[in-house]
């Protein structure tokens, strides 16, 4: 089951430049919650701030709180157990090209040394299931590598290798806009159905698909998250004059 | 009538970059003649010399004393091999693991620039003084020349290019593979070797297979080392012959079937770097999947 994410007074930066600055929201667990704001806003380095990946960068810093559930990401775990919890799609497909579609999905379990067959057989068919992608790879699971997919193919394939690990969020950095449209309604298609069971945040510059996939909806802007709220009051009725000239395309 | 115009300068435009496009790939077939000539022009001449001096004593017998006809290099071939593999068992696990550190560990760090610039230095060290320098640190407080220090001496010569091929590799392989491990939960030492240096094994491969290639041909570090043997060597702390020693000595004789020897001793040596650098190929692309690149 997903979980709710608290942010608490988050600041993060990249050496000298301040990308976050005074973040604070409730991300409210099983549902799908997507944020929006022009390129270098910060929207991605804020979802990479709930799953530690930020700090891969040597030259970043973060300050405040966050918790996934009941735990204080920043205080109580290591980055490796929280990324096991927060699972993460990145915007272009990144399959491992060296391994089978099988040993993709099951790569996260492998690498932290769960070896039993059976229950990764079941794992992995599980996983490709979620992600809509098993009837069109049943047969190559391990004959053919990853990278031999389709993009689109490829980003449902990165989905249930995140899946396969049972986090509880499900972190989607600009997830379709790499991939074209077919492709990309399969992807949300696959939002709506995983929300059910994981919280969804998702980072889109497609406003169209924020209003398709997601309850809430919020908008950054030059490091500052702007707005917070439903996503049907964002669209149709913001509170801030900065949402609204967004929204309606007068910039960004 | 301005239309027209307009159209004879587009032909002539075209004209022009037909024939900037014909002189371009010109050059190219050009330059790969250059490249691929004198590797072509060694082979045939050396299969044209030394082919002649092979048959089956060349492969079964030992050298024959002066004034003996026939014999082999038997010795050699097995000398040059063990050689190899003792050389390889030094270089490549120290190449390779330097390699790792430059690209993922060491990265942007001090002792990582330090490590790269010695590399570079050691790459250019000539050969003879590579076998003078283990001469004096492994066979004169040893007492004897040995096997042993002639691999010593071939694995410190493959370590700067597998080491610098290495790093490349590692350095090509696209961060957002690395990011996908982490993104997993996989720890970060876990992810380099089970993730990022599988990736670029393909081309790890390719540079050991360039320094064991380089080695094998190596005369001047043995001449202080391995030393040469006219007989077997049973130890590796015995001296050892070595195809490239023995070539050199035959080629620098006087008696005309020894220069017959030495050319086809020199024929063999290639023949077996082509054959080791294909198989160790074959093997290790068995079991690539489908589509991966």
């Amino acid at each position: 089951m997903g979980v709710g994410i608290e942010v608490i007074n988050l600041d993060a930066w990249y050496g000298a430049n301040h990308a976050l600055q005074d973040i604070n929201l409730n991300i409210p667990a099983n549902h799908a919650t997507a944020l929006i704001g022009p390129s270098g806003c910060g929207k991605s380095t804020f979802v990479r701030c709930l799953n530690r990946m930020h700090e891969t960068n040597p030259l970043a810093r973060v300050t405040g709180t966050v918790r996934i559930g009941d735990l204080d990401i920043y205080k109580d775990a290591k980055p490796v157990e929280i990324r096991r919890r927060v699972g993460m799609v990145f915007q272009r497909p990144n399959p491992f090209p060296t391994m089978s579609i099988y040993d993709n999905v099951a790569a996260g379990l492998k690498l932290n040394s769960y070896n039993n067959r059976h229950v990764l057989d079941e794992i992995v068919e599980r996983s490709l299931n979620n992600s809509a992608l098993w009837d069109e790879v049943k047969d190559d699971l391990k004959k053919k590598s990853g990278a031999s997919l389709s993009g689109g193919q490829q980003q449902r394939l990165c989905i249930a290798r995140a899946l396969a690990v049972d986090p509880e969020v499900l972190l989607m950095d600009e997830p379709a806009s790499a991939l074209d449209p077919v492709s990309t309604s399969k992807i949300e298609d696959l939002i709506f159905q995983l929300k059910a069971q994981y919280t969804i945040v998702i980072v889109t510059h497609n406003m169209q698909q924020a209003a398709r996939v997601a309850e809430k909806t919020g908008f950054f802007l030059n490091g500052r998250m702007v707005e917070f709220d439903s996503t049907d009051k964002i669209f149709t009725n913001p509170s801030d004059k900065r949402t609204e000239d967004y929204i309606t395309g007068r910039f960004g | 009538m301005g239309e027209h115009k307009l159209r004879t300068e587009n032909n002539l435009k075209a004209r022009i970059r037909t024939l900037v496009d014909g002189a371009a790939t010109g050059l190219a077939v050009l330059s790969t003649i250059l490249v691929v000539a004198p590797l072509v022009a060694i082979f045939v001449y050396l299969v044209f010399k030394g082919a002649v001096s092979l048959n089956l004593n060349f492969f079964t017998h030992n050298p024959a004393p002066v004034g003996e006809a026939g014999g082999g290099m038997a010795n050699a071939i097995v000398g040059s091999a063990i050689l190899l593999a003792v050389g390889s068992l030094i270089g490549v696990p120290i190449g390779i693991a330097g390699g790792i550190f430059l690209a993922e560990f060491g990265r942007g760090t001090k002792l990582a620039n330090a490590v790269r610039f010695t590399a570079d230095v050691l790459n250019g060290v000539p050969s003879i003084v590579m076998g003078i320098a283990v001469y004096s640190l492994v066979v004169v407080p040893q007492g004897h020349f040995s096997a042993f220090s002639g691999g010593v001496a071939l694995g410190i010569m493959m370590i700067p290019t597998v080491c610098r091929t290495t790093e490349e590799m590692l350095l090509m392989v696209p961060n957002s593979v690395r990011e996908a491990a982490l993104a997993l939960g996989v720890p970060n030492w876990r992810s380099v070797l089970a993730i990022t240096v599988k990736t670029a094994s393909p081309g790890i491969i390719t540079g050991c297979m360039l320094a064991f290639a380089r080695v094998a041909g190596e005369t001047a570090p043995l001449i202080f080392t391995a030393f040469g043997n006219v007989g077997w060597s049973e130890k590796l702390s015995e001296p050892i012959a070595a195809l490239p020693l023995q070539i050199y000595v035959y080629a620098l004789s006087p008696y005309e079937e020894w220069h017959r020897l030495a050319w086809a001793g020199a024929l063999v040596l290639i023949a077996l770097i082509v054959m080791a650098v294909s198989l160790v190929r074959y093997v290790t692309s068995r079991g690539v999947l489908k589509g991966a690149s």
